[in-house]
């Protein structure tokens, strides 16, 4: 049996000043998987997630969430059930819990012990209380992962999560991220130019070249026996990006 | 030397003796400039960060209109107050001239573009990511708005301190609408034009330090709401 699509993307294309910088006939993401989609920059990747978080409006086409079909303005309730954390953590000038506590105060909820909780998953609970403005990066983009998953997201959208990061917080962020899905079955859609993280962490891959999808496959097959020949260059890194 | 010497002794005299007609003034002040620090700020934040953050149309032509408004010589708004308010003015029927609402109307002019402009730069200084990123953890339009307000709130204050020491220390528009008359309209800073020109030098610089001691504990007050914010 098929498993359960959370997003049907179907003829998608968004452009910027007549531009096309996404052009997608078919993707289907499904529910409790890790999709990693990988790419040179400016392949339209980021671009693509920022479609998926109902963050930008598609030019033409369809993407249809759950039994929702996006257009101009998604519903606050469905727009919060989706969440991004971006190549560059942006965060606010507070400490660190109150960053973290940050998704549930605009869901008028308390900060509690998920707060607390999510703080010791992240490795952070000692600088609970530090300024966020006084973390290194990688304990940045920690803080941004745990204000995205204390808030329980259905799915979580990794824009490049651990690009400039040292190995010790990759390793750190990818077994978050890993429990996540395996644990709570949260679905998620990462965007990398980093082959091996997505070979390590995903389900399926997809390659995207200039706005289109070129292929989409398991992992096992995207890496070991690609269906076309540019994801094969893409995999061999004769690929430049 | 002996002068200011003698002035500053005053002062601290005057506010120990409690003297009434100090009081009054200075409670005047402070009304006044309070008021129209008030209604600028209700109107300057919201709009400069309109400015600052929405495709506004025309939004070159109201910067370019603030930025000058933020230059304007206080006797000029004052003129142009006068007009309005004297009797013969489109605003004549109210009677406000040579009341505390001129003064108040003519202190809002002056402080209105200072808050809007420094709120705007403040917000257009915020991280364009920040919007999108609270947008997707959920933020609804105004929790955006807030967020970006937060974020730039160390200019806000200061915008606020702009306006408050653009009015405070203003004397050319309050004393042509206000009209510096005792007990009703004479505030400090026209209080020490008054005490200069009849050579109460003295008396004058003692105004002065109260002036700047008010203007000292105001800012010390925004400065900690800023750090408390």
């Amino acid at each position: 049996m098929e498993p359960e699509s959370i997003y049907r993307i179907e003829n998608l294309r968004k452009e910027y000043n007549a531009r096309v910088v996404v052009d997608i006939e078919r993707l289907n993401i499904r529910a409790g998987e890790i999709l990693a989609i990988v790419g040179p920059s400016g392949a339209g990747k980021s671009t693509l997630l920022r479609l998926l978080n109902f963050l930008e409006v598609p030019t033409t086409g369809q993407i249809v969430y759950r039994d929702y079909v996006f257009d101009s303005q998604a519903p606050l309730d469905i727009r919060r059930q989706v969440t991004t954390v971006f190549q560059r953590p942006v965060l606010l000038r507070a400490s660190v819990q109150e960053n973290v506590a940050y998704g549930l105060r605009l869901r008028g909820e308390r900060m509690d012990e998920r707060v607390g909780d999510m703080l010791a998953r992240v490795g952070l609970a000692s600088l609970a209380r530090v300024s966020a403005t006084k973390l290194s990066g990688g304990e940045m983009q920690r803080v941004a992962l745990a204000r995205a998953l204390v808030i329980a997201p259905t799915v979580l959208l990794l824009d490049e999560p651990t690009a400039n990061l040292d190995p010790y917080n990759v390793g750190l962020i990818e077994e978050i991220v890993r429990e996540q899905n395996r644990t709570r079955g949260t679905t998620v859609v990462l965007v990398t130019h980093n082959v091996f993280q997505a070979k390590r962490l995903a389900h399926r891959v997809g390659l995207m070249l200039a706005g289109c999808l070129i292929e989409v496959n398991t992992a096992s097959a995207f890496f070991d026996s690609p269906a076309d020949p540019r994801t094969a260059a893409f995999v061999r890194g004769e690929m430049v990006y | 030397m002996d002068e200011i010497t003698h002035g500053f002794f005053q002062a601290i005299h005057l506010i120990l003796s409690a003297d009434p007609a100090l009081f009054e003034i200075v409670w005047l002040s402070l009304r006044v400039s309070g008021i129209a620090l008030l209604l600028s700020t209700t109107l300057g934040v919201p709009m400069g960060a309109a400015l600052g953050l929405a495709r506004v149309w025309a939004r070159g032509l109201i910067t370019a209109f603030l930025y000058t408004g933020m230059g304007l010589p206080p006797v000029v708004v004052g003129l142009f107050v006068y007009l309005m308010l004297s009797r013969s003015g489109p605003f004549g029927a109210l009677g406000w001239l040579f009341t505390p609402s001129a003064m108040i109307v003519a202190q809002v002019i002056i402080a209105f573009p200072l808050v809007a402009g420094l709120t705007m730069a403040a917000v257009q200084g915020v991280d364009a990511a920040l919007r999108m990123q609270v947008r997707s953890l959920g933020a609804t339009r105004w929790q955006e708005l807030w967020a970006v307000l937060r974020e730039a709130r160390i200019g806000v204050v200061a915008a606020i301190v702009a306006g408050f020491g653009g009015i405070i220390s203003e004397v050319g528009a309050v004393m042509l609408v206000g009209g510096n008359i005792e007990g009703k309209t004479r505030v400090l800073t026209t209080a020490i034009v008054l005490n200069t020109r009849t050579g109460e030098f003295a008396l004058a610089i003692a105004l002065g330090v109260i002036l700047l001691a008010l203007a000292f504990v105001a800012n010390i007050a925004m400065l900690r709401l800023q750090g408390r914010s």
